[in-house]
């Protein structure tokens, strides 16, 4: 248990498992998912404006179905490296289910299905012999709602490097997973409270250090805000804004303004219903481009229909 | 648009109690007050004795069951009175009830019930776990599993008391031993401590199980390090109350074989033994009247064992929910 990756094959082996870190950068330095082809430290490497070619995630026509019912279909699109992409549209359009195409919790419903291939740095994070598990280290989750833990705040953050056995200087872990989200000043003296006594918006700071205690690449936000009031949420904006020079995130809103104040990229999604029987939703991309495109002259007119607040 | 469609329906609603209470009202007082005002006097007064005479009702059935019990434990006290001093815990039975005492039955309940907690709790809190955790609801397996525990909670205790004498004294050949009656009570009691466990382990947030499993842990991480711990208080409530239960079990031991008298303390599981609940039972259907106080005596230190139990599992509640 303290050490979960002690069954990997020999590729995992040469890298290391999970637990070879590489401290300055704070990330797996080469993701055991993908470690022949990974060429990560170069995207990291490489100059921002550079256009880097190769994406983060690339979709191919992926659909996600529930008991042979169709939730997303055919969504292809690319998730580029230290950008935030958010996703946006109107309820129902399954911006939530496509989010957890990204980290296989889809795979916790039991009568869920992806098709189509959702490649991450090349590698099929569908295809045979990837662990889901292995999946959820690299590519963290923050959910709607804050949940943290029932511990303290420190035992909040220790878990997910205890859970893949990380044991050497977690103190130091904590501190600067709780610097990056922005809320070491505001708990430093009472990391061993209660991190329930936090308020709404720390909470959810606490969870996004707690994501990033495990030295993820992606991080994926699921409508991280819409339970927060508007300064909660400025500050986790500006939080994100910052943690893109690290980690590539994606996000779910549905808050046009959000997507438009943080994003790089932004995927607009809508929904189609099914004359016949209306609890059949199935949710379609209907553009994906540059945020700022997106905001000021979509290609789409359904998307300026949605931007302008005609529908949705 | 909203607006007016619900003042239209505030009207039809109240127009009828309009009606109902002035038929009610004399015509002279109603005429003179504000329509609203009265609506809302009248109203009220009736709610208010509706109100009280449900408060009542429920007082009342508060007070049967809290006045029965309380006469029956003072009755107990009182009749047993006389006898409650440390001879009745440090003797052990005989035929002249002058020196006769309950330790081989304490101690035999104690040997009983503590083994029956021992492998009860394991084997309920596990197969909670499997039911809630790991299994899929949507195959009818399952759902014929949890059918059926439901069921055995319900079965009477003198059934579980024939499978053991069955299976366990005759089949496997325990015989009348300590070990075959904390294995029946462990069947009778699994069902309760397998459904409190199961309701303990549903009640902790589903978004605590994405969070660990979002962070990369393991569904058996998961479930070690966040379910379980937050279950805790409930499944321990659950246990305690099911061992509760089977302190106060008499049926199936004496259908087991656990013997009426027994004048020494159980030295093991192949031991035989006596209960509580046994003594007691034998002492009542003695003839002499020195017996009765002895067994109400040794009621009294039943109630006595079931309140600690019973306090502790408040106890562990209250702190567990404390520390989280």
């Amino acid at each position: 248990m303290s050490e979960p990756n002690s069954e990997g094959g020999p590729d995992k082996a040469t890298a290391g498992g999970g637990t070879d870190i590489d401290v300055k950068v704070g990330r797996p330095r080469v993701p055991p998912l993908l470690t022949a082809e990974s060429a990560l430290d170069e995207y990291r490497s490489a100059s921002p404006d550079v256009d880097r070619g190769e994406p983060v995630f690339t979709l191919d026509a992926v659909s996600v179905l529930y008991n042979k019912v169709t939730a997303v279909q055919d969504i292809s699109f690319d998730i580029q490296v230290n950008e935030i992409t958010a996703v946006i549209g109107p309820s129902g359009c399954g911006k939530s289910t496509l989010l957890r195409c990204f980290n296989r919790m889809n795979d916790l419903v039991p009568s869920s299905r992806v098709e189509g291939t959702l490649r991450y740095h090349g590698t099929d994070l569908y295809g045979p012999g990837v662990d889901p598990v292995e999946v959820r280290k690299l590519i963290g989750m923050v959910f709607q709602k804050p949940n943290p833990f029932p511990k303290s705040i420190y035992d909040n953050i220790a878990y997910g490097p205890r859970v893949l056995g990380i044991k050497d200087d977690l103190d130091g872990r904590v501190e600067r997973a709780l610097r990056q989200a922005a809320l070491w000043d505001e708990v430093k003296d009472r990391v061993k409270t209660s991190a329930l006594s936090l308020s709404g918006g720390q909470q959810q700071r606490l969870c996004i250090a707690r994501a990033l205690a495990v030295s993820p690449d992606v991080i994926l936000m699921d409508e991280p805000c819409s339970a927060l009031d508007p300064i909660s949420t400025a500050s986790i904006e500006d939080l994100m804004t910052e943690l893109k020079q690290q980690y590539t995130i994606v996000i779910v809103t549905h808050n046009m303004q959000q997507a438009a104040r943080v994003s790089d990229r932004t995927a607009f999604l809508t929904v189609d219903v099914d004359p016949d029987k209306t609890d059949r939703r199935t949710g379609r991309l209907v553009e994906y481009d540059l945020t700022e495109k997106i905001f000021t002259k979509p290609a789409d007119s359904r998307t300026e229909a949605y931007i302008t607040g005609r529908f949705g | 648009m909203s607006e007016h469609r619900s003042a239209a329906e505030e009207r039809s609603s109240r127009q009828p109690m309009r009606a109902e209470t002035e038929g009610r009202e004399s015509p002279t007082g109603a005429r003179e007050a504000p329509v609203a005002a009265r609506v809302v006097a009248t109203t009220g007064r009736r709610d208010q004795i509706k109100a009280a005479a449900f408060k009542s009702l429920l007082l009342l059935s508060l007070a049967v069951g809290l006045v029965t019990l309380g006469v029956l434990v003072v009755d107990t006290v009182v009749t047993g009175w006389p006898r409650l001093n440390l001879d009745l815990l440090t003797r052990f039975p005989s035929g002249r009830p002058a020196i006769a005492g309950a330790q081989s039955a304490i101690m035999g309940t104690i040997w009983v019930v503590g083994l029956c907690g021992l492998f009860t709790i394991p084997v309920g809190v596990g197969a909670a776990i499997y039911l809630e955790e790991y299994a899929n609801p949507q195959r009818w397996y399952n759902r014929l599993i949890e059918v059926n525990i439901q069921n055995l909670a319900a079965v009477p205790a003198i059934i579980y008391g024939i499978l053991g004498l069955g299976l366990l004294v005759r089949g496997i050949g325990l015989g009348q031993v300590v070990l075959a009656a904390s294995l029946t009570l462990s069947l009778l009691v699994l069902p309760i401590v397998i459904i409190a466990s199961r309701q303990a382990i549903r009640s902790v947030p589903n978004s605590i199980r994405l969070g660990s499993l979002a962070l990369g842990a393991t569904q058996w991480q998961t479930i070690r390090r966040q379910v379980l711990p937050a279950a805790v208080p409930g499944i321990a409530t659950g246990s305690i109350l099911a061992m509760s239960r089977a302190i106060g079990e008499a049926a199936p031991l004496l259908l087991l074989g656990g013997l009426t008298f027994v004048t020494f303390n159980p030295k093991g599981l192949d031991s035989p033994f006596t209960v509580l609940p046994i003594q007691i039972f034998n002492w009542i259907s003695r003839p002499q009247d020195e017996f009765r106080v002895l067994a109400a005596a040794a009621i009294v230190v039943l109630l006595v064992i079931l309140l600690v139990m019973n306090s502790a599992a408040i106890l562990i509640r209250s702190r567990f929910q404390r520390k989280w």
